[in-house]
């Protein structure tokens, strides 16, 4: 008895492995193919994808900051048609879940790219609302539960997949958030997204980032995700898909402790480019030390 | 082309100037496959800093399975690196991006500052060719680079801010004067953005194929955090410093009114 099962259940999506990478630090995938197996991993997370390509933020876009960084991209993409017609072909041959991150500026625009998106080689939308590099769209979603739950509603009509909802930490109550996208029909949340920060050039008296402020990731906001992961498990039935300065196995432990069923990890992936192995292994070798044979002996376990 | 994630090991790691350092490295993988231009991205394990730092490879010697690194301490990063002793583990990810392609014409190499490192490398790579070199730096001391050239190098041209040795002025300013007295055809640059433009923009007016090596931000070095791009100005299309790059034809980076 000695088998150990790392496979969990996200709505429709069937994951062999708990630990995902996570938007907008795993390209598409393919650029891993270097460091690690990608067809072993749990699932890719695409780069977020706009309904028309993106250039994204002037000047400045990447800083680091004590245990973490900044970064303002502004969903730099090539646009969710030339995804679908010359990149989806490329990644489809991992035979692993691909998560497809989308953003736009209307309630509309996001039901209409779910509806392109609602494909064979797709498997799941991850809707993203707490994007906080850009004005239109994003982030003004994501910090308004009846806008989140509206834009949840229009991803749902126009799409068989598993829709997960990508939720911000910068609101007052995210437990109130994520109650209003599951009562719209969301299968799952996943959190966080980055913290708004910046980042200042006292000799220039001016922001290091063209976009004044960026997004904070890192080992440097794990303790703030944690806790706001604990915090949605005990508002929502559906499960989490937790992230915020994954490193290492253990990190990941507490996530599935805290209540999430799943994991992703960020800008880990920066510092150590197979990192998303590690932290899979790492997973294992707690279950193994631990003699647990399955995730559900994890999630959500925490003593309080 | 493959990228290796590897621990390399440091064998030298010496001051040459006030706040530069030469660092040799144990890394196989490495010096089989890099090309001149390209750069590794380095982390000291365990580090209180979070990010990689790219360096460009200034020396390959594929027998001794070893590469070198000449890089000034100029933030936290490099602060690190130089604290660093022999015998301890540097992790590498590389040789990453696209190098200089080599032409088939007479070579002229003109690198500014720590843009030199790359071209050390390059002139190695060129050394049939018989490249002229032109250095520029702020004095005598800073333009320590003929040492690692000469054996390379047909001839070596030197300016100092200060005419402490050679020209006194900028390289741009005595670029023209080289490009006048000597057949080039091809010129490879590396060095600040405003010097590569003004080189660029001198290879445009005298007729010479102009390659830049570029510089930016970058959190991953392989592609997918897009902190490094910028729009190709002759296709329009987004390009990525780490990957498309860091050498670029100068045309795709720089406008020329």
């Amino acid at each position: 008895m000695n088998e150990i099962s790392l496979t969990v259940d996200i709505g429709r999506l069937h994951l062999k492995k708990p630990v995902m990478g996570a938007s907008g630090t795993f390209g598409f995938g393919r650029e891993y193919e270097d460091f690690l197996a990608v067809h072993e991993i749990g699932a890719i997370v695409t780069k977020g994808l706009t309904p028309l390509p993106r250039e994204g933020n002037p000047g400045v876009r990447i800083a680091e900051t004590p245990a973490g960084m900044l970064n303002s991209i502004g969903l730099e993409n090539p646009g969710v048609d030339a995804f679908i017609r010359d990149i989806l072909p490329k990644i489809k041959k991992y035979h692993v879940p691909i998560i497809v991150n989308i953003s736009a500026g209307t309630v509309e625009d996001y039901g209409e790219m779910a509806q392109k998106l609602d494909i064979v080689g797709v498997d799941a939308l991850e809707v993203n609302i707490s994007c906080p590099n850009v004005k239109e769209g994003g982030i003004v979603f994501g910090t308004d539960p009846r806008s989140a739950a509206a834009v949840t509603s229009s991803v749902k009509k126009h799409t068989g997949k598993t829709v997960i909802v990508k939720l911000s930490p910068n609101v007052t109550d995210i437990s109130c958030m994520a109650r209003a996208v599951e009562a719209a029909g969301a299968d799952a949340v996943s959190l966080i997204n980055t913290i708004t920060g910046m980042v200042i050039d006292i000799n220039k008296r001016k922001p290091l980032l063209g976009n004044v402020t960026g997004g904070l990731s890192g080992p440097a906001v794990k303790p703030v995700a944690l806790h706001l992961v604990w915090q949605t498990a005990q508002s929502v039935k559906i499960p989490i898909i937790g992230m915020g300065g994954i490193m290492n196995g253990e990190d990941a432990v507490e996530f599935l402790l805290a209540g999430a069923s799943a994991v992703a990890v960020g800008a880990g992936n920066f510092a150590n480019p197979r990192a998303v192995k590690d932290v899979t292994d790492g997973i294992e070798k707690y279950m193994r030390k631990n003699n647990i044979h399955n995730l559900d002996e994890i999630i959500g376990k925490l003593e309080v | 082309m493959k990228k290796f994630f590897i621990e390399g090991c440091i064998l030298i790691n010496e001051k040459i100037l006030d706040d530069v350092y030469y660092m040799l490295l144990q890394a196989p993988e490495i010096a089989d496959h890099a090309e001149p231009g390209q750069f590794v991205h380095v982390k000291k394990n365990n580090s209180i800093n979070f990010l990689r730092r790219p360096l460009g490879i200034a020396e390959v010697d594929k027998k001794k399975g070893t590469i070198s690194l000449i890089y000034r301490i100029i933030g936290r990063g490099t602060a690190e690196y130089a604290a660093m002793t022999v015998g301890e583990q540097l992790s590498i990810v590389g040789p990453i991006g696209n190098g200089f392609m080599i032409k088939e014409g007479r070579p002229l190499i003109v690198g500014g500052g720590m843009g030199m490192a790359p071209l050390v490398f390059l002139a190695e790579r060129l050394q049939e060719k018989k490249p002229l070199v032109l250095v520029g730096g702020k004095n005598e001391q800073e333009v320590f680079w003929p040492k690692y050239m000469e054996k390379y190098a047909d001839k070596i041209y030197v300016t100092t801010d200060d005419g402490s040795l050679g020209f006194k002025g900028f390289t741009v300013q005595f670029l023209p004067k080289i490009l006048e007295d000597n057949a080039v055809d091809d010129i490879y640059t590396c060095g600040p953005d405003i010097m590569m433009h003004s080189v660029a923009k001198i290879a445009k007016k005298y007729g010479k194929s102009c390659q830049v090596s570029m510089e930016k931000r970058m959190a991953c070095g392989i592609g997918v955090c897009l902190g490094c791009t910028f729009t190709d100005k002759i296709t329009g299309k987004r390009r990525k410093v780490c990957v498309d790059g860091p050498v670029f034809p100068a045309e795709e980076v720089f406008d020329y009114e």
